[in-house]
């Protein structure tokens, strides 16, 4: 991966630019002129709890010193466990992550991307395999600083009718991208894609999913939400393709964002390339503002202004909270999402 | 007492309201009637505070108290309420959840404290009881995907949960079949009490056989042209608005 070698060369030049088409709008070589040395060991002791400790029954860590990590569910096995990737201070730091899910077993995986204020680099790659039956449901929450850079790229294979379904809930960093590449095999497995994020201040966050789909009969569902208020910038970047003879594929995106103030961007690309004859393939992506009337309606009930806008955001948002598989998860995510709208 | 005395508006530079007086007293149920575009849901949305409805003279006060100094949400917590012509649809919000924090933010406006789940719930049911509505429905978005006439019906189940002080229903009837009608006029009626006062705005007489005003007023041209009992609905009705068209 370029990335990776980049921060290991400390070579800028070989960092994806606006000149590669898929990292046009998040430009890593213009961006970081300079790469930081590579991260030290990290005083794991020192840490504290991660967001998800209370949930999970076994924590893994990626930081300095700890730079690769594997996990296998052995074939019909069940886990609930946690990934904490921890960036602190002026440093590179790259890191990696198997994950193999056996047939017919279950994971459930909070991955929590945890920045301090220092301005980081780091990157994150992920190889997520799941055999024949398996299912895992990935939830990210990426709660970077504003001086931080990640990039997360995870590649994930599927086996048939396995069951794959992600939530990724990030609040943006200096420059973040949060990218999940998913060979579909069609075969009965379902795919769900969703994401929601909230940005303010100068934050910016990439979310780019990639689906191919390479068999008949699969099912992708994607929803993505977000707001951005400030100077932030999002990038939506969906792309759906079904290759030749993926027949009866079905495959669903949506994306939809609120933009509360004229310097904030939103730039989205929702793409399906679809190769094959017999598929049910929709798109849907709306950029827009809070709806004024129902504003005005609900403060004639009695809502403060703010109190309004609140509880549209949150509920506009809340729905990719509302799709996670796993009902124990939803409330801290959505306590998070609230903690950040509130702010 | 709701009192207007020489209320004068505009929207985007237009005067629409051009010296209007009214006076409600608590317990009454006074009704505007007038001709498309004579203003009649312009005073529904200055007597609310509605953005881009800007008051160029006149006083609005309700029980004294100045209403067009305050921000739409401290109206309401002062105990106005407009059933809108078109109720807005809240996605994502369940109407169960949104009346109650409305109510909890009313009563924290007014330094009360916040209704208990356990009573809300009941006086909830009972009234949606009273007014027809399926309680399943209470657990939607608010307004989303419901008919037109759900919608009307939702609006006056909040009404009777907010238990205003002074009600504005504009344009009630419209959107409503007669069975619903009924409903709805029963849950208005119900609601009629000594200190309590209602502004039914409406441009037919229809509404007026199910709700009896007290008064009825004429409303063309931004102006209250005339004034009377029941009696006046029902010469409108017979012979329209034309002649006091011409008299403003």
């Amino acid at each position: 991966m370029s990335i990776a070698s980049a921060l290991k060369a400390r070579d800028p030049a070989q960092l994806p630019s606006k000149r590669d088409e898929d990292w046009r709008w998040t430009d890593l070589r213009g961006l970081l002129r300079v790469l930081p040395p590579p991260a030290g060991p990290v005083d794991l002791a020192g840490l504290g709890t991660g967001p998800f400790d209370a949930l999970a029954t076994q924590t893994h860590i990626l930081a300095g010193g700890r730079e690769a990590v594997e996990i296998v569910v052995p074939a019909q096995g069940e886990a609930t466990l946690a990934l904490r990737v921890v960036s602190r201070g002026e440093a590179a730091l790259s890191t990696r992550a198997s994950v193999r899910v056996g047939r017919g077993a279950k994971l459930r995986l909070f991955e929590s991307y945890e920045g301090d204020a220092g301005a980081y680099v780091t990157h994150v790659g992920l190889e997520i395999v799941l055999e024949e039956g398996a299912a895992l449901e990935r939830i990210v929450l990426a709660a970077d600083g504003d001086d931080g850079v990640l990039v997360s790229q995870a590649q994930v294979a599927l086996g048939a009718r396995a069951e794959y379904g992600q939530t990724v809930v990030t609040s943006g960093a200096r420059r973040q991208r949060l990218e999940t590449a998913v060979d579909h095999p069609g075969a009965d497995a379902k795919v769900r894609l969703d994401g929601a994020y909230l940005l303010a201040g100068k934050r910016h966050a990439d979310l780019t999913t990639v689906v191919r789909h390479l068999g008949v009969d699969g099912t992708t569902s994607q929803l993505a939400k977000g707001v951005v208020r400030d100077q932030a910038r999002a990038i939506f970047q969906g792309r759906i393709v079904v290759e030749e003879g993926a027949d009866r594929t079905d495959a669903r995106m949506g994306h939809h964002a609120l933009i509360l103030s004229d310097q904030a961007e939103v730039d989205a690309r929702p793409e399906l390339l679809i190769h094959a004859d017999d598929v049910q393939c929709a798109h849907g992506n709306t950029i827009g503002r809070l709806d004024e009337e129902a504003l005005f309606y609900m403060r004639q009930r009695g809502l403060p202004e703010a109190a309004a806008r609140g509880l549209l955001i949150e509920a506009f948002v809340g729905e990719v909270a509302d799709r996670m598989w796993n009902e124990a998860a939803r409330e801290p995510i959505r306590a998070w999402l609230a903690e950040r709208l509130a702010g | 007492m709701l009192s207007i005395s020489n209320l004068r508006a505009e929207v985007d530079g237009n005067e629409i309201l051009k010296g209007l007086s009214l006076e409600v007293p608590s317990g009454e149920v006074h009704a505007i009637m007038g001709p498309n575009g004579a203003g009649k849901s312009t005073l529904s949305y200055v007597l609310t505070g509605r953005e881009g409805y800007e008051v160029t003279g006149g006083t609005a006060t309700l029980d004294g108290e100045d209403l067009l100094a305050l921000d739409p949400a401290e109206r309401a917590a002062k105990g106005v309420f407009l059933s809108f012509q078109y109720p807005l649809e809240i996605p994502g919000v369940p109407a169960l959840t949104f009346i109650r924090t409305a109510m909890n933010a009313q009563r924290k406006a007014r330094g009360e404290p916040e209704v208990s789940a356990p009573e809300f719930l009941k006086l909830a049911k009972a009234t949606a009881a009273a007014l027809k509505i399926e309680f399943d429905m209470l657990k939607r978005a608010l307004n989303v995907g419901f008919s037109g006439g759900e919608k009307k019906r939702m609006e006056i189940f909040q009404m009777a949960m907010l238990s205003p002080r002074f009600l504005i229903l504009d344009e009630t009837d419209s959107g409503l079949d007669i069975d619903a009608l009924r409903i709805v006029s029963d849950g208005v009626n119900a609601m009629r009490s000594p200190d309590r006062s209602m502004l039914v705005i409406t441009h037919y007489q229809r509404l007026l056989d199910y709700i009896k005003p007290d008064r009825v007023h004429v409303l063309s041209a931004g102006r209250i042209v005339a004034s009377g009992g029941p009696e006046l609905a029902l010469e409108l009705e017979r012979e329209g608005y034309d002649k006091y068209a011409r008299a403003a």
